[in-house]
């Protein structure tokens, strides 16, 4: 049980490491920039408080019992060398953390109320929760997506930089004709989708995949999973921003 | 009362979100690499922790990322601590925004985990070619600039996709001249910069500022800051690599000035 303990104990270290700098940085704000103690000072602590615990718990979790054999599964299936398990993988594995994903979660219900402030759907909780899980469907649907695309790559040896190009091209062309509402909520789905769960899980499928083939590099083949994860997301908010809005 | 009870369903539905990883994890473990699973005990706790974790994560968000994101923009966006005259809205009277932007930018992307993780697997990767700092520094810059660019952009109402279409332009200039090596990586690093406590931050952030200022929507307005602190990441990193190749490559040619006489002073003692 001990060491269980100590790496709980480092857990919780790293969890108020992760969020000592905002702490600060607010801090000093509040103290030296706006000298007043905004109201209700004593329940954004104890939220703070609540989200070290909870980040705490859920990294301890995934470290006692999804990481191992996300890995293990991973280099397992490298070895394999069977193309459809590995791809089958790599898509549950960006549709599973990408629904998991704690701020997907945060954002999307961020963007069904201004949506429904602003009159982009119904305001109702029906429209929003549809709405919500819309979002959070799309996002983890292409992540899977995205993680399939880059797995082929490293199998095939395509170039990254011109994938991620025509990526990028292919955002220019949809923002061009996309609902204006859906652009800004669709580029931050980008960012959203790539934190605690995936990258620790997906970085080990590039790298361990690269390193297992004989004539690939682990630093230029095995990373860019990331990259496409979240590029997709922007491509296939926007697309879905569209089909929504014809229907 | 209250409380326990949205801590509970907040919990029992961070369970069914859970799910279809756990679903498959399983799956796969069980059908296709056919071994039994080891320590299936700590397993499953491993798993209540995270469901524990996630829904208190989430209760957190809601009682304190959400509200103090909001706060501060409304807060930094105050009368009284605009520079300027009063009842203008110019863009450079909102100089504390931008500071704040900056500060909280870099500050929680240096201390990000994710970035760790990544910046150390790169050092081992690349053979001690990246340093772990060099690299966590850069990713840092890339979003303070990214979120500080991003409040400007909020603040002055200007087009979210016009910022992303010159940063791609910028990325793919970079790309053509920047070491092959670094480009993956630093594709990888707009993603790594985001995490789950800085997106809900700068995200209430952002829709504060654009629920604040007068004549922006949060619809059209608010969003954008996540995009901003991916993409400048990207352009930082492969700056950075750019920087120490040209480095290493002045130092190269110096060195071989130095062996060069070196050699020369050899060949006169014999």
């Amino acid at each position: 049980m001990k060491p269980t303990l100590s790496i709980f104990w480092k857990h919780a270290k790293r969890s108020s490491r992760d969020l000592a700098p905002i702490v600060l940085v607010i801090a000093f704000f509040q103290y030296l920039v706006l000298k007043q103690p905004p109201d209700g000072a004593i329940g954004l602590v104890f939220g703070a408080i609540t989200v070290v615990i909870g980040l705490t718990f859920f990294v301890y979790g995934l470290e006692l019992a999804l990481f191992p054999i996300g890995d293990a599964v991973a280099v397992a299936l490298a070895r394999k060398g069977s193309v459809f398990w590995l791809l089958t993988f790599a898509f549950l594995l960006g549709f599973g953390t990408t629904i998991a994903e704690p701020s997907l979660t945060a954002i999307a219900g961020e963007a069904s109320l201004v949506a429904a402030a602003g009159g982009a759907i119904p305001d109702s909780d029906d429209a929003r929760r549809a709405y919500v899980i819309g979002l959070r469907l799309t996002v983890a649907l292409s992540v899977g997506t995205a993680l399939v695309l880059g797995v082929l790559r490293i199998l095939l040896g395509w170039s990254l930089p011109m994938m991620i190009i025509s990526g990028y091209a292919l955002v220019v062309a949809l923002t061009a004709i996309a609902p204006r509402e859906i652009v800004g909520i669709a580029y931050d789905s980008g960012g959203v989708t790539t934190s605690t769960v995936t990258v620790p899980l997906v970085t080990a499928l590039g790298v361990g995949l690269a390193s297992s083939l004989r004539d690939r590099n682990p630093m230029t083949d095995g990373f860019g999973l990331i990259a496409f994860a979240s590029l997709t997301p922007m491509i296939f908010v926007m697309a879905y921003g569209g089909i929504i809005q014809w229907i | 009362m209250d409380l326990i009870q949205s801590g509970l369903s907040t919990i029992l539905k961070t369970g069914v979100d859970v799910l279809p990883i756990v679903i498959f994890i399983f799956g796969y473990q069980a059908f296709v690499i056919r071994q039994p699973m080891p320590n299936f005990r700590r397993i499953l706790g491993g798993l209540a922790f995270v469901i524990i974790g996630l829904g208190l994560f989430l209760i957190g968000l809601d009682h304190a990322l959400f509200p103090i994101g909001r706060l501060m923009a409304q807060q930094l966006t105050a009368p009284d601590v605009l520079i300027g005259t009063a009842g203008s809205h110019h863009w450079g009277s909102y100089a504390w925004v931008y500071v704040f932007a900056l500060s909280i930018g870099f500050a929680t992307t240096i201390a990000e985990p994710a970035l760790l993780a990544v910046a150390m697997k790169a050092h081992d990767v690349s053979g001690g070619a990246i340093h772990v700092w060099g690299l966590r520094v850069a990713v840092a810059l890339g979003a303070a600039i990214g979120v500080c660019l991003g409040s400007y952009r909020i603040i002055a109402g200007l087009p979210l996709h016009s910022f992303i279409m010159v940063g791609y332009l910028i990325v793919v200039v970079q790309t053509i001249w920047a070491p092959k090596l670094i480009v993956p990586l630093a594709y990888d690093s707009g993603g790594v910069t985001t995490s789950t406590v800085t997106v809900p931050l700068i995200t209430a952030l952002g829709l504060g500022l654009a629920e604040t200022i007068p004549g922006r929507s949060p619809l059209l307005d608010g969003f954008g800051l996540v995009a901003f602190a991916a993409l400048f990441p990207i352009i930082s990193v492969l700056a950075y690599a750019q920087l120490s190749a040209l480095a290493s490559h002045a130092r190269a040619s110096r060195r071989r000035k130095i062996q060069g006489r070196g050699g020369s002073g050899h060949l006169e003692e014999n």
